[in-house]
């Protein structure tokens, strides 16, 4: 027979369930009231009014005939500049991550660290790098239309800038998480650097790379879009100025090509993907 | 052993004196070698596991920088008191081959096997043997001394380890360089296919005039094959000999074992003329 | 050698497709690299500086900031809770009329870019962070669906078939069978999402949904360049926060 009462069980995970719940809601409601976190403002007379006014515009989606050239042309202009940006990006990335990889440093070889000059450089690509691709690619965008003007160039740029820095980030993560060992040997041996990494790193990785590349290219002309919302050219231009016009027809053409030209784009990315691997 | 240590002379390819290698953590790796080697020569180095085999292979391959003691490779004393440049256009003579072989796994054989020429290239020329092998028929003759020219397509990673270490000793064959050291270049064959490939190796040695470091764990192959036998203990040389003069209780003292029965024709059997268990 | 030429192939083609790219632009490539863009450009980077820094503007500056944070943390939230419930259907757990209806709408969701549904919703709802919020939940809900879906297929079914085998009611059994191994997952996922939805709250603004955005938008707009500056700086600095926090958290859930 238990004469003292069995100490109640407690839950070791409970007062840190609680406290992560307590802090997210304390956290939740100023930032809803920082958005203005106001469903009913969908409701009132007067966006109501507007809605309905620019619902009722949509159909049917514009299809004149030079209304639909416009929209094939503006729809290769996107296509064009994502794939030229995204050219460009390659041609900074590649040198940049090729540069800042640690694996190819001569003089760490034997030693147990760089010296100090490589060390500087490195580590400065990669901070290049980082704040290349944390400047959203609209900023650049605006940047650049501000300095070269409206049109197709700003938006190059912009996803030249944006992307190089992404693309140069995942392949260098993409090279250093490969067996070294291959492209050590070949250094050792008194290999060239561009050799022993033609040699020993990229036969393990090429796939990838190119694989990350194509994937990238599919997003470049998601962003090509976008950023033609601030002039820098294609659909996404286009676009904006039907939308101030409030001509919901044109809005859901442009809208619908968007659509079906993103489809494309996913589809031609899947089919080389695996025809890569 | 000649003592040339400050006086580098030319029929010397290299030379360690008084080396030490600590790791990082402190620990002594190898203890003030002092060992030469001449040029031509073919020596075999044999220990314990965790002897410190591999270590030496590698300062002497320029790979791994000494904490002390002088080293002299080739003709450049103290290569690590030069510039990068000069050291690495050192490497180009030296030619390592490592324990696990280096190679790529979705590389196909051809390109791994001409990767032994590289240092001879450019730039250029190597980019454009990825494109389309150049020199193809070099590897194949290459790669058919080891028997396994019906392996010249096949991508790396379908290769048995076996497989594995000799293209890593065919690609031996193509580069030129006068240095050659190798690090248990045929634990994974068996006798009769270790022996040829040992042969091969040491027949492309001489052909060449070039200077040959091996490590061995098997002793007999070592004794049999080889004129000059290191044994290597601790990080410490234990023996430096000529073949002829290791007897059976030399080597059971370096290895800590029984002393052994007399070791036989070690070309047909394996080692264990040698009674000692393999544990390493 | 049939490799080799499908590869040729296959790389032509793309170079002329490439090249035809570059061809179609109307940009002005000697402009682009000229003396006078590049100064323009110089021109322009220096005009950030000095940084606006005065007491009011940083006020001005830090709620902004605070609010495309807010923007970027419940339009997250919101589509966290959505993308489940999409998600559900799409992974074929309540019949197939119900995957294909889930998953057209999940991808019509997704393949509106942010911008869009914020310019669309402004238009509704007038200008403010709360169009904005919903232009990313709404966008967020269709990716963050769509990777919830394929977690749940390619989770194992077993545990939740057995205890629906013990007569367990569908929802304790998803619970207690499914939920458990794809919460890691779930939560990679949407902090990795969260880093981006950062990036594009910050710029929704220019649509007119408020935080730096918005501000950015219209001091550029006034040739306000030093405001311009300050407004970049504090975007960099929040991008680096949320993404530093994100790594932290997501290296937590992971394990």
């Amino acid at each position: 027979m238990l004469l003292a009462k069995p100490q109640p069980w407690h839950d070791p995970a409970w007062p840190g369930r609680v406290t992560s719940t307590v802090i997210f809601l304390l956290l939740l409601l100023p930032a809803g009231y920082i958005t203005e976190f106001n469903p009913a403002v969908f409701f009132d007379a007067t966006s109501l009014r507007a809605s309905k006014q620019f619902l009722a515009t949509f159909f049917p989606p514009a299809h004149s005939l030079e209304f639909l050239q416009l929209l094939v042309q503006s729809a290769w202009k996107t296509v064009a500049i994502a794939t030229v940006g995204m050219v460009l990006a390659l041609g900074m990335a590649l040198p940049c991550s090729l540069v800042a990889n640690r694996a190819l440093s001569l003089s760490r070889l034997g030693r147990h660290r760089m010296g100090l000059l490589p060390a500087i450089v490195r580590a400065g690509i990669r901070w290049i790098l980082s704040i290349l691709r944390s400047i959203p690619e609209l900023v650049w965008a605006l940047l650049f239309v501000r300095a070269v003007g409206l049109g197709d160039t700003a938006g190059v740029m912009a996803i030249a800038l944006t992307y190089g820095g992404m693309v140069g980030k995942v392949f260098l993560e993409i090279y250093e998480a490969q067996d070294t060992r291959a492209a050590e040997a070949l250094l050792v041996n008194g290999a060239g650097r561009l050799q022993a990494f033609c040699y020993g790193t990229l036969p393990s990785c090429l796939p990838e790379l190119l694989s990350y590349t194509v994937y990238r290219w599919e997003c470049a002309i998601r962003s090509s879009v976008i950023l033609g919302f601030v002039g820098a050219g294609g659909l996404g231009q286009q676009m904006e100025l039907s939308m101030r016009m409030l001509n919901g027809g044109e809005v859901l053409s442009f809208l619908l090509v968007f659509i079906l030209l993103v489809w494309i784009a996913d589809r031609i990315s899947k089919g080389l993907r695996t025809w890569i691997d | 052993m000649s003592r040339g240590i400050r006086q580098v002379q030319t029929a010397t390819a290299a030379s360690l004196g008084d080396m030490t290698l600590r790791y990082r953590d402190g620990r002594v790796a190898l203890d003030a070698i002092t060992l030469t080697f001449a040029v031509g020569e073919q020596v075999a180095i044999i220990g314990p596991s965790g002897a410190g085999k591999t270590s030496l292979l590698h300062v002497l391959a320029c790979a791994l920088r000494p904490t002390s003691g002088t080293l002299a490779v080739l003709g450049t004393a103290h290569p690590w008191n030069t510039t990068t440049a000069t050291l690495h256009a050192l490497r180009k003579r030296i030619f390592l081959a490592p324990q696990m072989p280096p190679l790529p796994p979705r590389q196909r054989v051809v390109h791994t096997v001409l990767a032994g020429r590289l240092p001879q290239w450019n730039t250029w020329q190597a980019l454009k043997s990825l494109l389309y092998p150049v020199d193809a028929p070099l590897a194949e003759a290459a790669l058919a001394r080891f028997r396994m020219e019906d392996k010249l397509l096949l991508r790396c990673d379908r290769l048995s380890g076996g497989e594995r270490q000799r293209v890593g000793l065919a690609r031996m064959l193509l580069s030129a360089a006068p240095l050659i050291l190798l690090d248990e270049p045929v634990s994974a064959l068996d006798p009769v296919l270790g022996l040829q490939a040992l042969q091969t190796v040491q027949e492309e040695a001489r052909a060449r005039a070039a200077t040959m470091v091996v490590s061995l764990h098997d002793v007999g192959l070592a004794h049999a094959q080889f004129q000059r036998l290191i044994g290597l203990r601790d990080g410490k040389v234990f023996f430096d000999l000529p073949s002829a003069q290791v007897t059976p209780e030399r080597l059971a003292d370096l290895y800590g074992m029984e002393p052994p029965d007399a070791t036989s024709d070690a070309v047909a059997v394996d080692a264990s003329g040698i009674k000692m268990s393999r544990c390493f | 050698m049939d490799r080799l030429r499908t590869r040729l192939t296959i790389t032509c083609g793309f170079l002329l497709f490439v090249l035809a790219c570059f061809f179609s632009l109307s940009g002005d490539w000697s402009g682009l690299f000229s003396r006078e863009s590049a100064s323009r450009m110089l021109e322009l980077v220096t005009s950030f500086f000095p940084l606006e820094l005065s007491a009011t503007f940083l006020r001005k500056a830090a709620y902004a900031t605070l609010e495309t944070l807010a923007i970027s943390w419940i339009g997250t939230l919101l589509a966290v809770i959505a993308g489940l419930f999409f998600a559900l259907p799409a992974a074929h757990m309540w019949g197939a009329f119900l995957q294909g209806m889930a998953r057209i709408v999940l991808n019509v969701l997704r393949a509106v870019p942010e911008l869009v549904w914020a310019a669309l919703f402004v238009i509704a709802a007038g200008l403010g962070p709360f169009p904005g919020t919903l232009a990313l939940a709404v966008h967020t809900t269709g990716v963050l669906g769509r990777l919830f879906a394929e977690a749940l297929e390619n989770a194992p079914r077993e545990p939740y078939l057995a205890l629906r085998r013990h007569g367990v009611g569908p929802i304790a059994a998803f619970s207690y069978g499914l939920l458990p191994h794809i919460t890691p997952q779930l939560a990679s996922y949407t902090l990795y999402r969260w880093e981006n939805n950062i990036r594009a709250a910050a710029v929704l603004g220019v649509a007119g949904a408020g935080g730096l955005g918005q501000m950015l938008y219209y001091h550029m707009g006034l040739f306000h360049f030093h405001e311009t500056g300050t407004i970049l700086l504090a975007m960099l600095l929040l991008v680096g926060l949320v993404d530093t926090c994100s790594n932290w958290l997501r290296m937590r859930a992971i394990r």
